[in-house]
């Protein structure tokens, strides 16, 4: 069975999901993707859904175990790019994702993941709180 | 029934020229051509054209025969008059009464074409129908007519009135004016999250200030708005909520669980803190400028 | 083409198709079916995604609920609109309480139970019949 890959990108995991999702194949993910947050110590995961035509409840509740189980995990999920037609069928279907960090793109969303980061860097009292570029 | 007499149909035919005569005499009498929507010339093919319809959608009875091709052409050509008269502006009685003002010359002619008492009560009784019913269509032809033009015009109205401007980069308003009902939200919001895509923006403010009122289901539909921007990585601020807003939605039980700002100045505001940015005074600009804008960290965002 | 009379309003179908649910892959393709009909009808993207999802959540019910099915997919023309009506049908053991299963949060797999009220709300038009022991019809109907 195919499987979608997870990559990994600094201290954060990136997962581009690009077919048509398939209910096994979200099942596989929300298996792969604890095991490797476990296995990286990753602090962050981004799923970009942008090539996603519709997130039904079964998606939808995919992403919201992703993210409660990597925030058991100590690692933040940012559910990035989600089309503004599949963001109306899903607040119409009664999802919120309340507990699912959100971004435009990968971009901003690493930008979430390394403000994270750094944040709990200045409490640790490992940097002061100047972000040094 | 009348036997020795005419048909109406043919009474129509040795009639026409004088019925034709009195009719544009009552039609220009009663103000149809004075406001010069319309010309003498055009109104008067109308009638002509009017009157040979109808001769060929009568039964030898005076009746109108509805499944001749003569009553099917004669309604067309009297909805295509309707329709025109209400894209030129007439009244609906203007309209109705290019029909109605042809029953005193059909009477006319009638009186002066038919012998027998009774032929000439069964046909002034007939006429009167046909003129009725026919009257009325002009009516309803008339009727839908404006009501496509409300509908187009509403339609146009709701594409107008929701334009998303950019304020800032990454920081985008809809300024609302006018009711919200359901239909126009579904576009007020399909065009938002559009824009938060195409231009990236991080921060939507949806100012209301130009909303009268804001009922239960108004407040649902910000709501919704407000959770699919979220879902797509994007916040919206609400701001210009009137105050006998704010108490209705109170009293409604509507709870705006949303982050909301008294004016357009105060959300912006708020985006450009959230953007990590702020408006200070320089003082002394030497270009005469009051305040310019500044990034108050160097972090490059 | 097949005209039926529905109440007084006439209503043409002028496309029709069915497609078995037996496993996960046939809901992908329900999916797709159901996208190209919208397509085809004219709907914009924002209809077209609702009534996808809508079959989707439909189709998962009818597969894990109903022991698989068939769907029917229908282009509806009437005076000045045009939809797509879908008809879930399944031999499983049926829904004992319809209401209660129309209810948010209420689900008897392990889903988040918002399938059948989830795709009533994306649909403008839903019925259900069932009948515990024979099984269980869902019709939706979308409008452009």
């Amino acid at each position: 069975m195919d499987r979608i890959p997870i990559l990994k990108l600094g201290d954060a995991l990136l997962v581009t999901i690009q077919v048509d999702m398939h209910d096994r194949l979200a099942m596989a993910l929300e298996e792969d993707l604890t095991a490797k947050i476990a296995a990286t110590h990753a602090r962050g995961v981004l799923i970009d859904i942008s090539a996603l035509e519709i997130v039904d409840s079964f998606i939808g509740r995919m992403l919201d175990n992703i993210a409660a189980v990597s925030r058991v995990l100590d690692a933040e999920t940012v559910v990035v790019g989600m089309r503004p037609a599949v963001a109306i069928t899903l607040v119409e279907l009664g999802l919120s994702l309340a507990g699912v960090k959100t971004a435009l793109n990968v971009e901003r969303g690493m930008t979430l993941i390394e403000d994270r980061i750094h944040a709990d860097a200045v409490d640790r009292g490992d940097l002061d709180d100047r972000p040094d570029e | 029934m009348p036997n020795n007499d005419k048909s109406l149909a043919d009474l129509l035919a040795t009639h026409e020229h004088e019925i034709l005569q009195e009719w544009q005499g009552l039609l220009k009498a009663s103000g149809a051509l004075q406001t010069g929507r319309i010309k003498e010339s055009e109104l008067a093919t109308q009638c002509r054209n009017f009157i040979s319809q109808l001769r060929g959608a009568l039964r030898p009875d005076g009746s109108l025969d509805k499944s001749s091709d003569g009553y099917a052409s004669l309604k067309s050509m009297l909805g295509e008059v309707s329709r025109s008269r209400a894209i030129q502006g007439f009244t609906p009685s203007e309209t109705a009464s290019f029909v109605f003002s042809l029953k005193q010359p059909l009477f006319n002619a009638i009186d002066k074409g038919t012998r027998a008492a009774d032929a000439k009560a069964s046909y002034i009784w007939q006429t009167s129908l046909l003129v009725d019913e026919l009257g009325l269509y002009t009516i309803e032809a008339y009727a839908k007519t404006r009501e496509d033009i409300i509908a187009r015009q509403t339609r146009e109205i709701a594409e107008l009135s929701t334009p998303v401007v950019k304020l800032w980069e990454g920081v985008l308003a809809l300024p609302v004016i006018g009711t919200l009902d359901s239909e126009r939200t579904q576009t007020v919001m399909e065009n938002l999250l559009q824009s938060i895509v195409e231009q990236s923006a991080e921060i939507a403010i949806i100012d209301i200030t130009g909303v009268p009122t804001v009922d239960t289901l108004t407040a649902q539909h910000l709501l919704k708005t407000v959770a699919a921007a979220r879902l797509m990585g994007a916040d919206c601020i609400i701001s210009g909520i009137r105050p006998q807003i704010a108490q209705t939605m109170v009293h409604l039980g509507v709870e705006l669980n949303v982050v909301s700002k008294a004016n357009l100045a105060d959300a912006f505001a708020l985006a450009l803190h959230r953007l990590k940015k702020a408006i200070v005074s320089v003082k002394q600009a030497p270009s005469g400028r009051q305040s310019r804008y500044v990034s108050p960290e160097d972090r490059g965002v | 083409m097949l005209t039926r009379s529905i109440g007084e309003i006439s209503m043409t179908v002028l496309t029709s198709n069915t497609i078995e649910i037996r496993s996960g892959d046939d809901v992908v393709r329900v999916r797709q079916e159901v996208r190209s009909r919208a397509v085809e009808s004219g709907f914009s993207l924002v209809d077209q995604t609702k009534i996808v999802t809508a079959a989707s959540e439909i189709a998962r019910n009818t597969l894990d609920y109903g022991e698989g099915g068939t769907l029917l997919i229908e282009r509806l023309e009437e005076v000045g609109r045009r939809g797509v009506r879908l008809t879930f049908e399944d031999q499983g053991p049926g829904i004992s309480d319809i209401e209660r299963a129309l209810t948010d949060g209420y689900t008897s797999g392990g889903g988040l139970g918002l399938g059948l009220g989830g795709a009533k709300r994306l649909a403008n038009e839903f019925h259900i019949q069932s009948q515990p022991g024979k099984g269980t019809r869902v019709t939706i109907i979308r409008w452009k």
